[in-house]
């Protein structure tokens, strides 16, 4: 469904992704981990049009999307939660999540409709609450591939723990879709079909969870 | 009361209304008053020393609305109209003001409403005003709005101000003193385009326990000018905020000049302000759920202006 050929991206001189070559199948739960500085939000922003890498190309069910806009790749079925979320003056959640496709999806990341629907986006929600409508406008979309930069930032734990259930749901739910996922955490490792371990731009490894997920565990230690 | 499509459109469009009113109105069109009808609890009548109207509000009145909008469709009228609010004790009321030109010709229109709110105790007051200009005339669309209020104890005035196209000019002047336990609340939207300039000024006094909220949001487009200036006077343990939050595009230009004079030490003042274009993030996110850029901007601007 994705794969990225000798995909390159330098800024200010300096190569922050080289020569990144891989492939992801259909129904694939996909983690990238690896260092901070080792280029996976780059990666990921790469995926969803939001950089244009220096060098490679990047083919999506067949199509070579790697000139695409932002907004081409997401009608053809590629959907992005932020790492970062944004805040709209004016707009409310309920707007936000009828633009991405569904209202409803609130509550699989544990918040209340009643209370949050008509809320505008703004500074009166916390870090954590806006982060999660982030992730709930990446859900509504329902697209072939959800890319999800470190969902884990800015939540506090236990709501973590929350959110960790509504990834496995998905991953049990996936029907023609995949999951790429941006994170550091083991819940969300373990989760994994595929581990991709990034180190200073360049793939460390690459390949089933149950074969990586114990090294990396064992280098942590 | 037969009114003209342009007067239809106006009315619509700055008051809401499609048909008369239940309650309380007085329609102006072109310098002169074309229906007026008084409630039994709110009385409007012709000032008599210049052109305006002084409604009385008796104390007491709950849930009533009075509609007082203005029509200009003819080029080449200037009128200052005076309107006087007595709002008696323990009140709760709605007045829908607004104003809206349309101007086929060469001359200008103006029209400069001066509206002064005397507010008794423990009262609610929303106070709506749109201002509209219309019409491909080469005559400026031009419209200076006074609002001053006089805010009694324990009562709160809520003013929703708001002109969003087609006035070429406007220089708009709010101004505040808020008795113990007073609140006031503005909503401002601006939106200039072309060559329009808009400047509105805020000059609040907060009593003993007072509170002020004043949120001015503004989209300045092509070649237009703006200018907020607030003026926030803390006279003793009370708490202010003002926030001008402006969004630029193209060759728009805007200018805040927000000023707090805190002359007690219990007074808490605050003002935020932010002008600048719309953040990249904020397309890059709507671009991400779908919309192309120019809905993703269509989108931030009105939700942003509402």
């Amino acid at each position: 469904m994705l794969e990225l050929k000798n995909v390159s991206y330098a800024a200010d001189g300096r190569k922050i992704l080289d020569q990144i070559s891989l492939k992801i199948e259909q129904n694939n739960f996909l983690v990238i981990t690896g260092p901070n500085g080792s280029g996976k939000s780059t990666l990921a922003q790469i995926l969803m049009g939001i950089k244009k890498p220096s060098a490679g190309q990047i083919v999506f069910n067949g199509q070579d999307i790697t000139d695409l806009s932002i907004t081409e790749r997401a009608k053809l079925g590629i959907a992005f939660a932020f790492q970062q979320p944004v805040k709209f003056k004016g707009l409310t959640v309920k707007e936000l999540l009828e633009i991405a496709g569904d209202a409803k999806i609130l509550p699989k990341v544990g918040l209340n409709p009643e209370d949050y629907l008509e809320r505008e986006l703004n500074s009166t929600l916390s870090g954590g609450e806006l982060k999660r409508i982030e992730i709930a406008t990446a859900l509504a979309r329902k697209a072939k591939l959800t890319i999800f930069d470190e969902p884990e930032a800015g939540i506090d734990l236990w709501s973590f723990e929350k959110l960790t259930d509504t990834f496995n749901e998905l991953k049990n739910q996936q029907k023609d879709s995949s999951i790429i996922i941006i994170s550091h955490q083991e819940r969300i490792l373990k989760i994994a079909d595929e581990i991709l371990v990034l180190e200073k731009g360049k793939v460390k490894s690459f390949g089933p969870a149950t074969k990586l997920l114990p090294e990396i565990l064992e280098g942590e230690k | 009361m037969r009114l003209s499509e342009e007067v239809k459109q106006i009315f619509c469009e700055v008051a809401d209304l499609k048909e008369i009113p239940a309650g309380a109105y007085n329609f102006r069109v072109n310098g002169k008053s074309v229906g007026r009808q008084s409630s039994e609890n709110i009385d409007i009548k012709p000032k008599t020393d210049v052109s305006g109207l002084e409604i009385h509000i008796k104390a007491g009145t709950k849930n009533e609305t009075v509609h007082i909008p203005v029509a200009i469709s003819v080029t080449g009228i200037e009128e200052d109209v005076y309107n006087d609010f007595y709002i008696g004790d323990d009140s709760d009321v709605t007045i829908v003001a607004g104003c809206g030109i349309y101007n086929c010709g060469g001359e200008n229109s103006t029209h400069n409403g001066i509206h002064r709110f005397f507010i008794g105790k423990n009262c609610k007051v929303k106070y709506i005003e749109r201002h509209l200009g219309l019409g491909r005339g080469a005559g400026g669309k031009i419209l200076n709005p006074t609002t001053e209020l006089e805010i009694g104890e324990n009562s709160e005035a809520t003013l929703y101000m708001e002109q969003l196209k087609g006035v070429d000019s406007t220089i708009r002047d709010t101004r505040a003193t808020l008795k113990k336990d007073a609140h006031i609340i503005v909503e401002e939207r601006l939106l200039t385009h072309g060559r329009q300039t808009a400047e509105s000024s805020y000059n609040i006094e907060l009593g003993e326990d007072s509170t002020a909220d004043i949120n001015s949001r503004a989209v300045a487009r092509d070649i237009s000018r703006q200018k907020f200036v607030s003026h926030i006077i803390g006279n003793g343990r009370c708490r202010g905020h003002s926030a001008c939050d402006a969004i630029l595009m193209e060759d728009a230009s805007v200018l805040a000049e927000p000023a707090l004079d805190a002359k007690s030490p219990d007074a808490a003042l605050i003002h935020e302000a932010a002008i600048g274009k719309i953040a990249g993030d904020k397309i890059t996110k709507l671009c991400s759920l779908g919309l192309t850029e120019a809905e993703a901007e269509s989108k931030i601007i009105n939700g942003f202006l509402r």
